[in-house]
């Protein structure tokens, strides 16, 4: 692929739609915020142009939706603007939901693949387990959440683990499902060869089914890694967490802070894509490893 | 297993040289479906001695595949009996007593073509430098020689057949069990690999069944060839071949001899054959 056609193919489209969208966010900022700058007009006995109205509606303290530009200088200031250590800075916020997006989300895959291994091997198991396993998913996290910080805190964990906890209880869920699949994929040639051979279910697992499941792992690692940080976010709500983007979340709407509210939701939604791609790069690795023939992308 | 009578099976260790290596009688086995029952094979009789060379030539869908399985214990019979090595199916398989090389070439596209062949002999625990040996000459056997650290995907649909010969010939067993190996191969190719299959026998005194769509193939190669015909699956004839046993010039494809094995399989298949669809 040459660089022009990546360019017209890729970049322009995508800042295209980039553009549009946040030629509509201002337009939209304008009319909500719009009766605000009135109100504040009104307050203050003054008379202000369109074109004032327009300007102040774009740069209010507490706006109901900031614009593009405050949001940026407000993910500006509290990353690169501030140390890392202060206790105001998005990147430790995020460090410190990041740390248990990551350690829930071990702990998700280990659980998920240990499930679905049982599930696949055992009869019982899949009869038993599998609707629980869909049952889990069907209580509301907003629920569960509260309650398990709860009850963990009380048997005296807390920090940490609770979060993570909470974020293995929902990426358990594709990767036990997605690995199911998986390690049932292997073709029945592939599975009558291991006949052929009186392999035992531990050689046919560790030579068919586990090397056949890798696609069907990562896929539900893009999904896992993703519902882990939510995981975390909602876990850090009810406590009333001091630290973690959740927390800012939380102050941002105590205090009406929507701003700091908006630059909350835009640096998870960039650590959520950074782990995503961070997963995808794994996945090329892994497959490049196991000779798979390299993708052909299409235009 | 072994259903029905308790016929023959008088040996239960090794292979006396005069007994079958597998012996079939009355055998029939019917595919339950989704829309009824499909009769793949219907009173089948068959024997096959130590050092034979079988092979199953009969249009397609006749149940050569079926047969083939159900002597590799993939597939049970839904009557009659069968013993392999003098024993169940089963057993000989738990006894890895066969190599089978099926229709598809079944590589795992993870592993290089090196690997693909290692890996019955890693199930097998053989020692490193075992594995090595072996993978080396079946891979020469089959000219791949080169392409020990290609994957599947990288070669093609013949070679990666080949790949799989060497795979089935690796393990070394006694009972070779192949389906339709060559299928995929061009002429000179397949009379290449017929000659080494051929002379691999010879010197090693295997037993094969082997099947085959093609006429000559099946009487070069073969000391005794099945014909069988569909709906239902059955043993049409059976020719004995009166060519000498052991490695035979491909030449003798010309000879009066062959020419008129090939015209009484010709014949059985054109009999066994229905015209009507
Ligand atoms: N698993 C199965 N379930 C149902 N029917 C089957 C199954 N396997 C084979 N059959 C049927 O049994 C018959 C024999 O099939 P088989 O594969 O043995 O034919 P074949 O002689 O090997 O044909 P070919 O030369 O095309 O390979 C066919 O009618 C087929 O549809
Ligand atoms: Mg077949």
């Amino acid at each position: 692929m040459t660089k022009p056609s990546f360019l017209r193919e890729s970049v322009v489209p995508v800042l295209t739609v980039l553009a549009v969208l946040v030629a509509f966010w201002y337009v939209a900022a304008l009319f909500m915020n719009h009766s605000m700058v009135v109100a504040e007009a009104q307050l203050k006995g003054l008379a202000f142009t369109p074109s004032e109205t327009w300007l102040r509606s774009w740069a209010l303290d507490k706006p109901l939706l900031p614009a593009p530009h405050q949001v940026i200088a407000e993910l500006w200031r509290s990353t690169a603007g501030l140390s890392v250590t202060s206790k105001r800075s998005l990147v430790y916020h995020g460090w410190v939901t990041l740390s248990a997006t990551l350690l829930g989300f071990l702990l998700g895959t280990l659980l998920g693949i240990l499930l679905a291994i049982g599930i696949v091997h055992q009869k019982v198991m899949d009869k038993s387990l599998m609707p629980w396993i869909i049952a889990s998913q069907t209580v509301p996290i907003l629920a569960v959440a509260p309650m398990l910080i709860v009850v963990l805190n009380a048997i005296g964990i807390s920090g940490l683990l609770p979060k993570a906890l909470i974020s293995t209880y929902l990426s358990f869920f594709p990767v036990a499902v997605g690995m199911v699949k998986g390690l049932r994929s292997p073709e029945a040639i592939h599975l009558d060869l291991m006949r052929t051979y009186n392999a035992d279910d531990f050689q046919v697992f560790t030579k068919l089914r586990w090397p056949a499941s890798v696609p069907f792992l990562f896929a539900s690692l893009k999904v896992g890694i993703a519902i882990s940080l939510i995981g975390a976010i909602v876990g850090e709500l009810p406590t009333g967490a001091i630290a973690g983007l959740g927390a800012r979340l939380l102050f941002g709407s105590y205090y009406g802070q929507t701003i700091q509210i908006w630059a909350a939701l835009f640096a998870a939604a960039f650590l959520a894509g950074l782990l995503v791609l961070v997963v995808g790069w794994s996945e090329r690795l892994v497959m490049h490893l196991m000779g798979a023939r390299p993708e052909r992308r299409a235009g | 297993m072994a259903a029905g009578q308790a016929s023959g099976c008088v040996f239960t260790t090794g292979v006396p040289a005069s007994m079958n290596v597998i012996d079939i009688e009355a055998l029939s086995l019917t595919f339950e479906t989704g829309d009824g029952p499909v009769q793949a094979l219907s009173n089948i009789d068959l024997k096959i001695a130590k050092g034979d060379f079988v092979s199953f030539i009969g249009p397609s869908g006749c149940g050569k595949t079926t047969l083939l399985r159900v002597i590799a214990d993939l597939e049970q019979p839904t009557g009659g009996s069968i013993s392999v090595n003098g024993t169940t199916p089963e057993l000989a398989r738990l006894d890895r007593a066969y190599g089978y090389v099926f229709q598809a070439p079944a590589l795992y596209p993870w592993r290089t073509i090196a690997r693909n062949v290692a890996l019955p002999l890693e199930i097998m625990s053989l020692t490193r430098a075992q594995q090595e040996e072996r993978i080396a000459r079946n891979l020469a056997l089959v000219n791949l020689t080169g392409f020990e650290k290609k994957y599947p995907w990288q070669l093609s649909g013949g070679m990666q057949q080949r790949a799989s010969i060497a795979r089935a010939l690796a393990v070394e067993p006694d009972l070779l069990l192949m389906d339709e190996p060559f299928g995929a191969l061009d002429e000179i190719v397949r009379d290449h690999l017929n000659e080494q299959l051929l002379q691999l026998w010879a010197k090693t005194k295997k037993t094969v069944v082997f099947v085959t769509h093609s006429i000559p193939e099946a009487v070069y190669l073969s000391t005794k060839i099945v014909v069988m015909s569909p709906r239902p699956g059955r043993i049409h004839d059976i020719v004995e071949s009166d060519l000498p046993r052991g490695p035979r010039p491909l030449d003798i494809r010309e000879t009066p001899e062959f020419l008129k094995l090939a015209q009484r399989v010709r014949d059985g298949l054109r009999a066994g054959h229905s015209y009507d669809d």
